[in-house]
């Protein structure tokens, strides 16, 4: 599904974020993404969304070299990637329902379809009961479970996760990691960035751990360190 | 069908957005409306004035005198060949005596003439062109070959002040297209200000709608729509705005003209003036907004 083929990545008028980095991660695989502050797992990310583009090395999505795809062309990588990222919240100025239902909105998707997948989606997260309450009345954890059906309500091959348990009580960030762990029962590909070793160990799924932008140690079964 | 829909969606949508913000929504308007308003009512003005200059014009006549020698005789043959010229309308033939009446009736010499044992008058033709005037080159070819006629002495058209009038009017119509031209700049930026603020407002949701797979198009659509809504609504205050001005000072215009005797009266703008009036401002609105649009879109990217 991954493939970065040793990539680095430079911020300008910056060290070196991500060194030599190769990975892959199998189709329909889950792993997590650890490393300290700093270590560069936001930007490994962020590469794959193509939010960022690298300064050496190749990326390729499901076969697809990323370096090769122009600017106007990211939106339909994009539809394929389910992404959760901390500093993306949901929109305020509308309902619950409409933040869920925006990739179909964008993808042109007729309305009973478009219902019939919201509501799919916010049950699954559990959410289906607010579906019209304004994202500002929920709680934490509930606006962290919109955002993941939003995520995957197009049903994208790939989930991407940026600290998705953040801010959550871990009773909460569980919950939302077996969420993870289900839809990747179903066939997603999913890789999750969290410092959570705690939650990490309890779940049992392979991680690769970066440290100063490099592949510290990688428990996924088919690697092969360079 | 679901992209016509879709399309549709958004036209509403982005009305909806600026009926939420009557305030703001309605300055921009307003300021459209104002900037247009200005220049329509100039136009409309002199292009009645034109029409007033026309009409005298075409009231224009000419004098031709004819040699002293010439008879009544003579002079009718003439009369007679001249209104077979398709540009005359008319010919009218004011003899000797007719045309002493004539001046001693207007001219209070009445008693010195008594003294005159002979007529030194002329006959007179007046002639009354047939020439659309929007072509003044052919009254001047009309009077040159009046001129060269055997019998006629001197013919004469007192078109000089016409001439001005239409080199006055020419001056203002080129100004009108000046003044349009800037007003309509200024159109163009108050919209595209508008919808740069716009955009800045609604920076969270660019970058969610990026973030998910939006394409630029997408993106754009509500924006220039927007563009397109304060246009139209621009246009349509401006037209109701230029109409109720000439609806005020039509009145006062018409007891002036009264006083001149002429039937002249001021016509606002046409219905078909308002709609291209509607049109260009729904062209600049959208305009505006391409313009901000391209310049500030791409300033937004996920982080
Ligand atoms: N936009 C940026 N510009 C410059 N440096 C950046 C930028 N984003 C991240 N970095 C730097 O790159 C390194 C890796 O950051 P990041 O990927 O966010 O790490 P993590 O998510 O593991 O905390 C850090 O040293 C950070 O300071
Ligand atoms: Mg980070």
């Amino acid at each position: 599904m991954i493939h970065f083929d040793n990539v680095s990545k430079r911020y300008a008028g910056s060290h070196d974020a991500l060194k030599r980095i190769n990975l892959r991660l199998p189709k329909g695989q889950m792993a997590f993404l650890t490393g300290h502050s700093g270590a560069g797992k936001s930007t490994l990310l962020k590469l794959i969304a193509i939010i960022e583009r690298p300064t050496r090395g190749r990326i390729y999505l499901d076969g697809v070299n990323l370096n090769n795809i122009r600017n106007r062309h990211i939106p339909y990588i994009r539809r394929n990637i389910g992404i959760i990222f901390q500093n993306h919240h949901l929109l305020y100025d509308r309902p619950v329902f409409d933040n869920v239902a925006m990739p179909l909105v964008i993808q042109g998707y007729r309305h009973k379809e478009i219902q019939k997948r919201v509501r799919a989606a916010l049950n699954q997260v559990g959410l289906l009961h607010k579906e019209k309450a304004a994202p500002i009345t929920l709680s934490g954890g509930e606006q962290q479970r919109v955002g993941i059906a939003r995520a995957i309500v197009h049903k994208p091959a790939l989930l991407l996760a940026d600290e998705p348990t953040g801010n959550l009580d871990p009773d909460l960030s569980r919950d939302v990691m077996q969420l993870f762990a289900r839809f990747n029962q179903v066939g997603t590909s999913v890789l999750i960035a969290s410092h959570n070793l705690d939650l990490i160990r309890a779940m049992g799924t392979p991680v690769i751990s970066l440290q100063d932008g490099k592949v510290s140690n990688n428990t996924l079964p088919y690697y092969h360190p360079a | 069908m679901a992209w016509l829909l879709n399309h549709l969606q958004v036209t509403l949508a982005s009305l909806g957005r600026l009926y939420r913000q009557p305030i703001a929504t309605l300055m921009t308007v307003a300021v459209i409306a104002i900037a247009l308003t200005l220049p329509i009512s100039l136009y409309v003005a002199i292009n009645n004035l034109s029409q007033l200059s026309a009409h005298w014009d075409s009231s224009t006549q000419i004098s031709a005198f004819l040699y002293p020698q010439v008879n009544k005789q003579q002079a009718q043959i003439l009369v007679g060949r001249l209104r077979l010229n398709k540009d005359i309308r008319s010919v009218k033939l004011i003899d000797k005596q007719t045309g002493l009446a004539e001046f001693k009736k207007t001219s209070g010499f009445n008693d010195a003439l008594k003294f005159l044992n002979t007529n030194p008058l002329p006959i007179v033709l007046v002639i009354q062109p047939d020439i659309d005037s929007a072509q003044p080159l052919k009254t001047t070819q009309l009077l040159q070959h009046l001129q060269n006629e055997n019998q006629i002495e001197l013919a004469q058209l007192d078109i000089q002040w016409v001439k001005r009038l239409f080199a006055l009017l020419e001056i203002a119509n080129r100004s009108i297209w000046v003044l349009g031209s800037l007003l309509a700049l200024a159109v163009l930026l108050i919209v595209g200000n508008t919808i740069r603020l716009d955009i800045q407002n609604r920076r969270a949701e660019i970058e969610v709608a990026k973030l998910i797979g939006a394409s630029d198009a997408f993106i754009r659509r509500p924006f220039l729509y927007a563009g397109l809504w304060y246009g139209l609504l621009g246009g349509l205050l401006a037209g109701l705005l230029s109409s109720f001005s000439f609806m005020l000072i039509a009145p006062p215009v018409h007891r002036l003209t009264l006083l001149y005797h002429s039937s002249f009266q001021l016509s606002g703008p046409s219905l078909s003036q308002i709609l291209i009036l509607i049109s260009i401002s729904c062209l600049l609105g959208l305009g505006g907004s391409w313009l901000a649009v391209s310049r500030h879109l791409k300033d937004i990217e996920p982080v």
